[in-house]
């Protein structure tokens, strides 16, 4: 056949078809073109004639046209995927906690990475107090002590006089974003999520130790307690995350790397989602009830406490059932 | 490995064509992007201190938000467009040509962070290099590409059809054509409206032998023969 008369043949039906891409262009819900016509067969249809056309070596520029017709009706045909949008509730009642089971063994790493010189630097500095000028500066040590004196209105602030709205948005530009490249870092061979993992695992381990030697330990713990159930959970699973990117790099088993780090990007991801949810509700709690002076710090201890606890149980028990 | 065209195959077993967008188009877009998101800041830290140091706070979620989801929330909502990319013609496509869902634009956007490193893109430059699809890091793990959009604007295919009036018999080459050379004939002639008049005729004149003419009267004879091999006469 030649071309002319393939195109005379077909003109009008790829005139149809690129009418209905023209619709699906402005706004008409692609459901509607399906329903009332029979685009998947139609596109089919595109899809023959670009091959025979391809086949028949007719010129470029009918081989072209055609290319972008079976192009968009691709898109349309295949674009409408689900993804994490519709099923954010039922994420965080069971898939969430089931995908942090699911990794165990990274999350514990991740755990021991963080919390080993978080909880054991206090312990060291009680026998050793120069330790904490090793990790850090004796500036920001009297800065910390400043801020967590008895007496202040609010703890944890450097100027007393910034308002609990704008600490919100402070911890959530600084928290979510460490959180996200704890995370990002991981695709360096892990190295990154390890590194900011230890990091700030021992500048938080440094602050609390000198703290606690220096009589403040109520003060800071009181403030700290609450908002970490949320925070400090976060970045562990952020890293933990981050340090599967690494693994599935350097270990892909029997899969491609490629493939493997696909797979450890989307379940990795998905834990990110959640790790940065946690943290983004932590900057609440941070801003708004753990820097104020006026709740006693009993009070705190106990709210703080029913939290972890919360969060450890929901980690450990949340969606075991099949809903 | 020049060749930037990539071929998807379809579940209908067709293969579509997809032109891979390079580096430089990439940075073009990213640069047109940061400019839009420092003029967001920008008006925003105009406005916000008006309210206070809370304003100061929305200011820090607003940059928080913008740098993280801006590209995330264009890519899946503006069929893989970011506002720059829009302005280079060019858009994320999963690897399979389909356009990227969530998973896919949070992977890819999130891992910039690593393809940043150590300074302006130092990684995800080194790793587009590096293969044939152009991908940074991101890309790799999230599976996706950045290709060339499709134009839409839709033109006739048609050779440049023989006028009601020109019944001329066409005098057929001294020489039976190839295949290849027949279409090279047609395709210049589906060519020619595309083309300046001067330069439809500079690459006539080369076919001199074949017509035994020169400027106008080469190009009309190639049309000529070209609408007899498309079959139009």
């Amino acid at each position: 056949m030649k071309q002319q008369a393939f195109e005379r043949v077909h003109e009008a039906e790829w005139a149809a078809f690129e009418a209905y891409l023209g619709q699906l262009g402005h706004g008409h819900r692609f459901k509607d073109a399906l329903n009332t016509e029979d685009f998947p067969s139609r596109y089919r249809r595109i899809c023959h004639h670009l091959a025979l056309a391809r086949e028949r070596r007719y010129t470029s520029a009918l081989v072209r046209r055609l290319n972008e017709m079976s192009l968009r009706g691709h898109h349309a045909l295949y674009g409408a995927r689900t993804g994490l949008q519709r099923h954010w509730l039922r994420f965080f009642l069971s898939g969430f906690p089931r995908l942090v089971r699911t990794n165990w063994r990274a999350v514990l790493l991740a755990v021991a990475l963080f919390y080993v010189p978080f909880c054991g630097l206090p312990f060291a500095i009680r026998q050793n107090p120069e330790l904490a000028y090793l990790i850090e500066d004796p500036q920001s040590l009297a800065r910390m002590e400043e801020m967590y004196r008895s007496g202040n209105d609010k703890f944890g602030r450097q100027n007393e006089s910034d308002t609990d709205v704008f600490m919100f948005g402070f911890y959530i530009w600084n928290n979510v974003r460490i959180t996200f490249q704890v995370f990002a870092s991981g695709l360096l061979f892990g190295l990154g999520s390890i590194f900011f993992l230890l990091v700030n695992g021992l500048h938080g381990g440094a602050v609390a130790g000198h703290l606690t030697r220096m009589g403040l330990g109520e003060n800071f713990w009181s403030f700290v307690i609450t908002h970490s159930a949320l925070e400090t959970t976060g970045i562990v699973l952020a890293g933990a995350a981050g340090m599967k990117l690494g693994v599935a790099l350097l270990s892909p088993g029997r899969k491609t790397r490629l493939q493997s780090l696909k797979d450890a990007a989307r379940s990795g991801v998905a834990l990110v989602y959640g790790a940065g949810f946690m943290v983004f509700l932590a900057a609440f709690f941070e801003a708004f009830w753990s820097s104020s002076a006026l709740v006693p710090s009993s009070v705190k201890f106990g709210v703080g406490g029913g939290l972890w606890l919360l969060v450890v149980a929901y980690f450990l028990f949340a969606g075991r059932r099949h809903v | 490995m020049i060749d930037s065209v990539r071929a998807v195959e379809t579940p209908e077993g067709v293969l579509l064509e997809l032109r891979l967008a390079g580096v430089i188009v990439r940075a073009l877009a990213w640069g047109i992007d940061m400019a839009i998101r420092f003029a967001v800041y920008l008006m925003a830290g105009m406005v916000l201190p008006f309210l206070g140091a809370a304003g100061i706070g929305i200011w820090l979620i607003l940059m928080f938000l913008v740098e993280w989801f801006y590209p995330v929330l264009f890519e899946v909502l503006a069929k893989g467009q970011t506002i720059g990319k829009m302005a280079l013609g060019i858009r994320v496509l999963c690897d399979d040509g389909t356009p990227v869902g969530w998973y896919p634009a949070t992977v890819r956007n999130f891992l910039r962070f690593a393809d940043f490193l150590p300074v302006l893109y130092g990684v995800g430059l080194l790793s587009m290099l590096m293969q044939r699809d152009f991908k940074r890091l991101g890309d790799l793990a999230a599976g996706t590409i950045v290709v060339y959009a499709e134009r839409r604007v839709l033109r006739s295919t048609r050779t440049e059809g023989p006028k009601e009036e020109d019944t001329e018999a066409v005098p057929l080459p001294p020489v039976a054509l190839t295949l290849e050379e027949q279409q090279a004939l047609v395709a210049f002639s589906a060519r020619t409206r595309e083309l300046t008049t001067e330069r439809a005729e500079e690459l006539a004149d080369l076919l001199e032998p074949l017509t035994g003419d020169r400027g106008h009267g080469a190009v009309s004879h190639i049309r000529r023969l070209a609408s007899v091999y498309a079959g139009e006469r």
